[in-house]
């Protein structure tokens, strides 16, 4: 089981930087949410995480490591990444699209068996897909393609999966489906589990921890409770006086609008 | 829904999604030996196909076949007709490949093997062969094949260097720079063809393609470049499915891209450019071939690539026999073949088909 960690990491696109000094780490078995405005680079966060862009300063550790010297496909079998929707070519199938996900463990020399295309078939199962298999992705809505991909980070059998926005075009019933599949294994696999998430109160529901980013800096990090606040939101997001409880559980809620009367 | 069963494994595999099965490849395979004894077998001189199939088995090891046929015959089949129709096989497997190739690493459907400067290179380096008031012959190169050669992997290098932006190579810069070089290449080739004088229309034919030359040391110094380049890209047929998704993804995926990219260049190049360098830059197979592929079989590139080469060699080794049969004695270059008779037959498969293939 891995830990994520970014020691003094700033990240930027062509020597602009939009984070900077992060410090953040996201151990196993914990379901880690990122929150914070468009744009504040939460999915530049995922990127660096993923060695997609090297950071401008800093060290970011995989399981320890320095990432930059992790082979690609190692690192393939450590951490795994639900991109947010990307244009999918039309001329594969929702399933071929879920094997890729074995392309990491697989050889040169070496194709699929038996055993990836269970572990395939049983990942689109978790994800609700399996009735999807052999549909072109072209012909596939936007919350379909989301559950395809994250289907296909399970099958990679990671250690950790980032998330970028995996609930935007999910209705509400699948929304739960895959937070309850993700915090499941959180607990019982031990994942490491990272998501960039836009629904503030899903991310309260769900994550043991949040880290909300403003201004290239952590604003805030801890249990929900503590960083969803009415100070927090306010600064952050210019919404007044709009964090409730919930009745049940507790757990901070978000109600815009709710304050004006 | 289809089963697969391995053993104890039973795998309900959703339909569709099996790769090509072994009898697909069986049965190109037996076809492309078939229009390679037939192209063999017919020429100026007529040769019966059951006495061409004796000759050419007669060469194999362990094979011993009476001879009923005269040494004249023999020569002709199989030092002059055999070299060519192989050159064109694997001229014509080299170039399907590497288009396929190309169009899989670009993303990009218009991709052919000359699209980041290998056959304005090559005609480049030929042309001055041509114009040279020498000729030599090293370890089987003669002057034209060889700065042809040269010319080919010179442009693309430099393309490839213009493209680069530090460790990163950028597709659609390759592209870019690949295409205003041989813009570039092309102007000089076309000027100092129309003041080439009496060897112009040699090299307009060299420029157009043609096997008439092919002998068995040409082969000899093609097969390897072909046979390896072959082996290497089909080994990456199922990152170049990844790579379909887009970069980003792939490389989440463990494909190292930037590593991938350089290998299937580095190996698409190669054998067009020793291609072009002995039979001209013959255009068309490497684009229209893939996609004939695609068209038929579907695009996973596990299938596509070898699927390609064998196509390809069935297509240039029948073109090439229109090309010298058609208005014999006289040759047609192939370059003109190609297009006429594979455009047609390309179209009425895209019209056939209306699923997406790329």
């Amino acid at each position: 089981m891995i830990e994520l960690e970014m020691q003094k990491v700033s990240l930027g696109y062509n020597h602009h930087p939009i984070l900077r000094d992060m410090n953040l780490k996201v151990s196993p078995g914990e379901l880690v949410g990122l929150i914070g405005p468009n744009g504040c680079g939460k999915s530049t966060l995922i990127k660096a995480f993923s060695h997609i862009i090297n950071p401008m300063s800093g060290r970011i550790l995989v399981d320890g490591r320095v990432i930059s010297v992790i082979p690609r496909r190692e690192l393939a079998r450590l951490v795994g990444v639900v991109p947010q929707i990307p244009l999918l070519p039309s001329t594969f199938s929702a399933f071929e699209i879920v094997l890729m996900g074995r392309n990491p463990h697989l050889g040169l020399f070496q194709s699929e068996g038996p055993r990836d295309w269970n572990l395939a078939l049983q990942a689109m199962q978790k994800t609700a897909t399996q009735s999807l298999a052999d549909r072109r992705v072209n012909e596939l809505s936007g919350g379909e393609i989301q559950c395809l991909l994250i289907a296909r980070a399970l099958v990679q059998e990671t250690k950790a999966i980032l998330l970028d926005e995996p609930t935007a075009n999910l209705d509400i019933g699948r929304q739960v489906e895959i937070l309850d599949l993700m915090k499941d294994l959180c607990r019982t696999q031990n994942l490491t589990v990272l998501a960039a998430l836009h629904d503030l109160n899903l991310a309260a529901q769900y994550c043991d921890r949040l880290v909300l980013i403003h201004d290239g800096r952590i604003h805030a990090e801890g249990k929900p409770s503590e960083v969803i606040t009415n100070k927090n939101i306010k600064q952050v997001y210019g919404a007044e006086n709009c964090v409730y409880t919930h009745p049940v559980n507790g757990l901070p809620i978000v109600l815009v609008g709710a304050a004006r009367k | 829904m289809s089963i697969k069963q391995l053993g104890e494994a039973s795998v309900e595999l959703p339909k569709g999604i099996l790769r090509q099965r072994w009898y697909v490849y069986a049965i190109i395979v037996v076809l492309v030996l078939l229009v390679l004894v037939l192209a063999t077998s017919i020429g100026s001189v007529s040769v019966p196909f059951s006495t061409t199939f004796s000759i050419l088995a007669d060469k194999l090891p362990f094979v011993d076949i009476t001879p009923t046929w005269s040494v004249n015959i023999e020569t002709i089949i199989f030092d002059i007709r055999l070299p060519r129709v192989l050159m064109a096989g694997l001229v014509g497997a080299a170039l399907a490949i590497a288009g396929a190739t190309y169009q899989g690493l670009f993303r990009n459907p218009l991709a052919d093997p000359y699209l980041i400067g290998v056959a304005q290179g090559a005609s480049l380096g030929a042309v001055i062969g041509f114009l040279l008031p020498v000729s030599w012959n090293l370890a089987g190169f003669g002057l034209i094949p060889l700065l042809a050669f040269v010319g080919a992997l010179l442009a693309t290098t430099t393309v490839y260097l213009l493209a680069r932006v530090g460790k990163a190579l950028p597709v659609t810069t390759l592209i870019l720079a690949g295409v205003a070089l041989s813009a570039l290449l092309s102007s000089i080739v076309s000027y100092l063809v129309i003041s080439s004088g009496e060897s112009m229309k040699a090299i307009i034919f060299w420029l157009m393609g043609s096997f008439a030359l092919s002998d068995w040391s040409e082969v000899g110094i093609v097969l390897p470049y072909v046979a390896a380049g072959v082996v290497v890209i089909t080994l990456f047929g199922r990152m170049l499915n990844v790579m379909q998704l887009d970069e980003e993804q792939a490389q989440q995926l463990g494909v190292n891209v930037e590593r991938l990219k350089i290998i299937l260049l580095a190996a698409a190049t190669l054998i067009t450019a020793a291609s072009v360098a002995f039979v001209g830059t013959i255009g068309f197979v490497g684009i229209i071939i893939p996609h004939a592929v695609r068209l038929v079989w579907g695009s996973d590139h596990r299938s596509l690539l070898p699927l390609s080469v064998l196509i390809g060699a069935i297509f240039m080794i029948l073109t090439d026999l229109i090309a010298r049969t058609i208005l014999s004695p006289t040759e047609i270059p192939i370059g003109v073949i190609t297009a006429i008779c594979g455009a047609p037959f390309f179209l009425y498969l895209l019209r056939r088909r209306k699923k997406a293939i790329f």
